[in-house]
């Protein structure tokens, strides 16, 4: 009996409860990394066009911000690396630390662990079966690309390069789930806090790739040191020493921390409350204020760093690009349109929509997760109607995408207008840029609400809405998709402002999608049984 | 005097399994009223649609003179309702959720509500996710005992709470009744509902098995009879049917339906009584009673029924871990 005993079968039990989650979250790593590899090899097939191809997204910030710099950008392989590099990061890393919470602090919260901890398991048991199942996991998703590579006929250096190195910013935050779950008895406080540092080091990254001053920012974010590996452009293996420090320190002050907190409470110590509860906090509408308010206070800040973020590496974009006639052409292959300076911002503002969309979800289906955790039936056993108690949270799925796109819109339009001197000019265009996103986004908010009506044991549905929207828009446009099927999209329906004038039928069609969803939902909900 | 809970024919299916086949069951204004059944039985089901949380497939139920479904928030204005298990919002702390449950319902008397809280020693600042099971049921109890209401639907109250405050809970409880207000106790602590009840209705599989006063369901039942006979126990022959037999020297014990115990009594008389101890049934032993039926018939063809050998008993007990036997 040491401190490991029991690692095994608890690894058994977490890959058993992770059966489909884990495979489906890699697969669609996969898909994603496919279609890329695909796309780029149809649609620029010689060298010339790569690296033409190439030179466009060295000028244009919006391009870098999100993906980074090019390397070798005359190879598929260049170009794979670059577009795969930091949002695939920013994937598997997002796989990586909710795996190592779910399995330790959801785990703890929710009382499971107890019972199997109080079994012939050793101290560092839980941790280490989370790290590895997270290890296992990152290198099943690095073998799965790196053979979709190889059958691309990419060289093997690189395709090793790059997809360890995905695989490598997984157990980065991986650690960083080990360390967040140590800190508070919450695991969604847990998730807050690691989602959050990777939120941070993706801005790091793209900060460091936008600015010409300080291009070190990016050294200091596992997310950039995939691009700084330079797969397919001389593969610096050395690199990988960054990650391996990385992982130890994080799984290492992970252990460090478990050892010294007591089971089931945080390195944090729980704070008591009040005892009695504020006038405020007496109908549907107060309880879900209290509930939602934690993640719209989240969201909202996180929306004003990235629209600052935006707004600061906007003004990088030189008015010699906007002058250059084969520059632009090349912009428009990226689905740019008009001004350079406002394709950027309107791409942006569409990225803020697709985030809102993933905080409309979130806000929409806390009420499933309510009805899961049994906390309902003692609510709906009082004067509270199922309309009013579903109303109160409607409200943050309708209301609280508005409020954060109206703060990110805000800060993008505030930061770039006091740069370029047009605040008066600015805010106003990147405001109503972030808001005509709403429709699209109460879209997807509507589909959640529909499920938990309707079909209340597929709500996870709703995040499978979202993804699909996501992969068409990021994917499917670059690739020329079938107009058809990228409709399907309402994101597809969003005018790009700044830059076009929005007209109001695709708008109002969506809203009117948006009210028959929620309706549908709605009733569902009056007939259908609670909590069985 | 008047019904607050009616129920008849209530019939519920969940896919294949059938959770409620025929209920039947009637509580007065005023009284309070034990609802009894082993573990899956259908007790939570049947809550369930009288708080208008499910709809019944059949049958008819009607709670304080309404339609549990049609009018489930004006009639939850006059009840409260008090979960087996108890979740609480992980971030609220627990008086804040007594406050906010009393407040939707439409009545907190905060006099009471401090006087329970001190009552049931609950520390309400600490946060949902703090609180041990008793403590969570605490808080639920709090709110339900300081929401002025008619009926209170207490499904396995007691479940978490050590002795100290199981005792608290009757004093509660019996105090509730002095006011008139009525009370559908479902558990499965007998001596709860034996100090608490007047009238129970045991229910198993779905449907209704007894039901009446507990002196009402002491006459159906059987008495058990202990007798010391003067010299070894002979001639038995003359014994009714009983149940339970043991013969151990010169004292046999038995339990015997009420309907024979006449002849019973004269068949030992015969045998010259030296002492005799009769104690009329338990609620335990009535409860029992039902199951060792029940595992009797379901065991028919293994030892060929009527449930007169202990084998039933234990293979009874056997399905249910918070047997009385074990308390």
């Amino acid at each position: 009996m040491n401190s490991l005993t029991g690692t095994r079968d608890l690894l058994r039990l977490y890959v058993r409860r992770d059966r489909v989650k884990l495979p489906a979250g890699i697969l669609l790593m996969a898909l994603v990394m496919a279609s890329n590899v695909s796309g780029f090899k149809r649609l620029y097939s010689t060298a010339q066009e790569r690296a033409d191809f190439a030179r466009g997204i060295d000028s244009n910030n919006a391009q870098l911000f999100l993906y980074g710099a090019v390397h070798r950008g005359d190879t598929l392989g260049g170009l794979v690396a670059w577009r795969s590099a930091a949002i695939g990061g920013v994937v598997m890393g997002l796989i990586s630390l909710f795996l190592v919470i779910r399995h330790t602090r959801g785990e703890e919260e929710s009382g499971r662990a107890e019972l199997v901890l109080s079994g012939r398991v050793g101290q560092r048991a839980q941790l280490t079966a989370a790290l590895v199942l997270a290890l296992v996991s990152n290198l099943g998703a690095a073998a799965y690309i790196l053979a979709l590579l190889l059958f691309y006929r990419l060289p093997a250096g690189g395709s090793v390069a790059l997809s360890l190195g995905l695989a490598a910013v997984g157990m980065v935050f991986a650690g960083v789930g080990a360390v967040a779950a140590q800190l508070t008895e919450s695991a969604r406080t847990a998730r807050g806090i690691a989602a959050t540092v990777l939120g941070a080091a993706f801005l790091l990254r793209a900060l460091g790739d936008t600015s010409a001053s300080t291009p070190w920012l990016s050294w200091l974010s596992p997310v950039g040191w995939v691009e700084r590996l330079l797969a397919f452009a001389g593969d610096r293996w050395w690199v990988f020493a960054a990650f391996l420090a990385a992982t130890a320190v994080l799984a290492g002050a992970g252990y460090l921390l478990s050892a010294r907190r007591d089971f089931g409470a945080g390195i944090w110590p729980a704070r008591l409350g009040p005892a009695a509860a504020p006038p405020s906090l007496r109908s549907p509408f107060g309880l879900a204020w209290r509930l939602q308010r934690p993640a719209l206070l989240g969201w909202s800040v996180g929306f004003a760093v990235v629209g600052a973020t935006v707004g600061g590496a906007g003004k990088g974009i030189s008015a010699e690009l906007n002058g250059s006639d084969s520059l632009k052409k090349l912009f428009r292959n990226l689905g740019g349109h008009g001004d350079l300076t406002d394709a950027y911002l309107a791409t942006a503002m569409s990225i803020l929509g697709l985030l809102a969309a993933a905080y409309a979800v979130q806000a929409a289906l806390r009420p499933s997760a309510e009805e899961a955790a049994g906390r309902v039936e003692p609510l709906l056993a009082t004067q509270a109607t199922r309309l009013g108690w579903l109303g109160g949270h409607l409200a943050f799925a309708v209301l609280g995408p508005a409020v954060v796109l109206a703060v990110g819109g805000l800060a993008t339009g505030v930061v770039y207008g006091a740069a370029t001197h047009s605040l008066g000019h600015q805010v106003p265009r990147l405001l109503a840029g972030a808001l005509v996103q709403l429709p699209a986004v109460w879209i997807l908010a509507a589909i959640a609400v529909a499920l938990f009506g309707l079909a209340p044991r597929a709500v996870q549905a709703g995040w499978g809405a979202l993804v699909v929207f996501v992969l068409l828009g990021q994917i499917g446009s670059a690739f020329g998709w079938d107009q058809a099927l990228l409709d399907v999209s309402p994101f597809t329906h969003i005018p790009r402002v700044p830059g076009v004038d929005p007209s109001a039928t695709p708008l109002l069609a969506l809203v009117a999608i948006a009210v028959l969803l929620t309706a549908a939902g709605a009733s569902g909900l009056r007939r259908r049984a609670i909590g069985a | 005097m008047t019904s607050a809970i009616t129920a008849s024919g209530l019939t519920k299916r969940f896919g294949p399994t059938v959770a409620l086949g025929g209920l039947d069951l009637s509580v007065s204004t005023g009284e309070v009223h034990g609802f009894l059944g082993p573990n899956g039985a259908g007790k939570s089901t049947t809550i369930r649609i009288l708080l208008g949380l499910l709809r019944a497939d059949g049958g008819e139920a009607s709670l304080l003179g309404g339609d549990p479904w049609q009018d489930a928030a004006a009639l939850h204005a006059r009840l409260a309702y008090v979960p087996g298990d108890v979740t609480l919002w992980p971030n609220l702390s627990g008086g804040e959720a007594i406050d906010l449950l009393g407040r939707l319902r439409g009545s907190l008397d905060p006099k009471r509500r401090d006087e329970l809280i001190e009552r049931f020693e609950l520390d309400p600042r600490k946060k949902g996710r703090a609180y041990s099971k008793g403590n969570r049921q605490k808080v639920a109890l709090v709110s339900a005992f300081a929401s002025d209401v008619e009926l209170l639907l207490l499904d396995e109250p007691t479940s978490g709470l050590d002795p100290l405050m199981e005792s608290v809970f009757q004093s509660v409880v019996a105090e509730e009744r002095d006011r008139g207000r009525t009370v559908l106790l479902s558990s499965h602590i007998l001596a709860e509902v034996e100090a608490l009840c007047h009238r129970v209705t045991i229910i198993r599989d779905g449907r209704t098995v007894e039901t009446g006063t507990l002196d009402e369901l002491r006459h159906l039942t059987r008495t058990s009879i202990t007798a010391e006979l003067d010299g070894a126990a002979g001639d038995l022959r003359g014994l009714p049917p009983v149940h339970d037999l043991k013969v151990d020297g010169d004292t046999v014990s038995f339990a015997v339906d009420n309907a024979d115990l006449n002849e019973a009594l004269a068949c030992l008389t015969q045998l010259r009584v030296r002492s005799l101890v009769s104690r009329p049934p338990t609620l335990e032993e009535i409860f029992l009673r039902h199951y060792r039926e029940d595992a009797g018939r379901e065991g028919a063809g293994r030892d060929g029924g009527a449930g007169l050998d202990d084998s039933a008993v234990r293979n009874e007990n056997s399905h249910r871990p918070d047997s009385p036997a074990i308390r």
